[in-house]
């Protein structure tokens, strides 16, 4: 199990519907709140990754930007992109980075300020977040892929409604107990049964909402770790994979073949396997997300996931916690932010620091995200 | 014609398989075919990234085939507003999958993943050009 590349610093604004400041500002409390939890300084890091989905920026570049007002010049930077995976595959690339030993400190920085476009216009970007010459012409956004995958699973495995309900009433449990979540209201089965429908079958409530916010994470060599962190996070396992952008050159729709890749991936890297696990953070941007996720993680069998919301088993106290800070459901989905969010709580739960959201004794904590419906996966694996 | 005539809003022009429309237009969905290595591909394309061959033949696909997930649309993307709803579909007919639009007509509750269906060329009043999947039971013209 390697000890090589450790997380010593974390941050995260409030997500919210609309922020009330620049892109610039918004970053800044992200970065100013991990640079300070790693007890560093701005000119301690060596470099910078910005991790934004463009098609949302009015700035162009926005690492150059980034970097002028973080105070990070004149070390290296540059963006990073997989839609909604960015924040993990610039994790990816910071880790790569300092094993090389190119860098000793790397910052990984997420932003999305979604708020600066409509919902139609979001929905349609992120339509073309698949292929743009033969599925967007009819109309495609990430709610009817999902939505598509989710009837596959039910036709096959009895999978309900009612199960994607109950993952909704998770996230919004833990959603009203997080104070950077964008969605604080505690949901019922019944409020999510009777919401109107987007994509048959995700209502409104099977659909994480779109926020505003940024992330940031301090990623150190062995060395730098132990030097400026008492408890530093180590990265144990990384897996990455990538599957073809349109539909039609997928094998199954039941389940995300590209986290199946990565899972093995990062649990052979760490030696770990899925029982290991004390808490983990999936990429829920739909509730049938956060279901394939069970079973492409190797948490439940094939078809099976359903029977772990059914008892509880991904709440605190449950085998397997899931998305205990609310998840993308409900803390929100900034798409470049996302990735780096996650992997804060991850890093929080285990030092302990997760305050309401603690899942007790916390070890072993992973992270799985995607990007665009299935089209990347990044699969991060952290220790103590 | 170009690709721009092809679906509701295409966002492409210029591709090397525009053809696809011109053929669309004579009522032919196709796919295409690797001389070098016989590979069949739908999305059509113009290369093959097996053999990395580049010279393509346009074959039709099957008259029918099976559908492998469908979802009703009832919130739109922008420039889509004005179908909704409307049932997006993927469609396996063996060799190659092909994604679209199934009929409005066709009730949601009918809707069964397995079901033969089969396509067919719509051409839309603004003279735009696509297909759309139908049930086999209904195709009697």
């Amino acid at each position: 199990m390697p000890k090589d590349v450790a997380i010593i610093g974390v941050g995260q604004s409030a997500f919210s519907r609309k922020y009330s400041g620049s892109v610039r500002e918004m970053v800044f409390e992200a970065f100013a709140e991990a640079v300070r939890d790693a007890g560093i300084t701005p000119k301690d890091i060596d470099a910078s990754l910005v991790c934004s989905a463009p098609e949302y920026d009015k700035q162009r570049s926005p690492a150059g930007l980034i970097a002028e007002y973080l105070g990070l010049n004149p070390q290296p930077t540059f963006v990073l992109e997989n839609i909604c995976a960015s924040g993990t595959s610039g994790v990816r690339v910071a880790y790569s980075l300092i094993k090389a030993g190119l860098h000793d400190i790397v910052a990984v920085i997420g932003f999305q300020k979604m708020s600066e476009i409509s919902s139609a216009e979001s929905q349609e970007r992120m339509g073309r977040g698949a292929d743009i010459m033969w599925e967007a012409p009819f109309g495609t956004m990430m709610p009817a892929y999902y939505a598509m995958h989710a009837q596959v699973h039910f036709a096959r495995y009895n999978t309900t409604e009612e199960d994607l309900a109950l993952i909704r009433v998770k996230a919004s449990k833990y959603g009203a107990i997080n104070d950077r979540a964008v969605f604080r209201k505690e949901l019922t089965v019944e409020q999510c049964l009777s919401a109107g429908v987007v994509s048959s079958p995700l209502k409104v409530y099977d659909c994480c909402a779109n926020a505003d916010g940024a992330s940031c994470l301090i990623l150190a060599n062995a060395a730098r770790a132990k030097e400026a962190s008492s408890q530093p996070v180590w990265i144990l396992g990384l897996g990455a994979a990538s599957a073809t952008m349109n539909l039609t050159g997928r094998q199954f729709l039941d389940g995300l073949q590209v986290t199946r890749l990565a899972a093995r991936q990062a649990y052979r890297m760490a030696g770990l396997s899925p029982r290991d696990v004390d808490v983990a953070e999936v990429h829920d941007c739909f509730t049938i997300a956060e279901l394939m996720a069970y079973e492409d993680l190797g948490f439940a069998e094939p078809g099976r996931g359903k029977e772990l919301i059914r008892e509880g088993q991904t709440y605190i106290g449950g085998k397997i916690p899931v998305n205990v800070d609310g998840g993308l459901l409900s803390k929100g989905h900034p798409i470049g932010a996302t990735g780096g969010s996650q992997v804060r709580t991850i890093v929080l739960q285990l030092r302990g620091e997760a305050g309401p959201m603690q899942v007790p004794g916390a070890e072993v904590g992973l992270v799985q995200n995607i990007g665009g419906v299935g089209i990347y996966s990044n699969v991060i694996i952290l220790g103590r | 014609m170009g690709f721009e005539k092809f679906g509701r809003k295409s966002y492409t022009a210029q591709t090397k398989v525009a053809e696809f429309v011109d053929r669309l237009a004579q009522g032919e969905i196709c796919a295409t075919r690797c001389r070098s290595c016989g590979r069949i591909y739908f999305p059509p394309r113009a290369d093959c990234s097996f053999c990395l061959g580049d010279a393509m033949e346009w074959v039709k696909i099957p008259e029918t085939g099976k559908l492998a997930s469908f979802t009703r649309v009832y919130y739109a993307p922008a420039g889509f507003e004005a179908d909704v709803p409307y049932t997006l579909a993927l469609v396996n007919f063996g060799d190659v999958k092909v994604f679209g639009r199934l009929s409005s007509a066709v009730e949601e509750s009918t809707i069964k993943i397995g079901m033969d269906l089969k396509p067919i060329v719509l051409e839309m009043p603004d003279g735009q050009i696509t297909y759309e999947f139908i049930p086999v039971e209904e195709c009697g013209r």
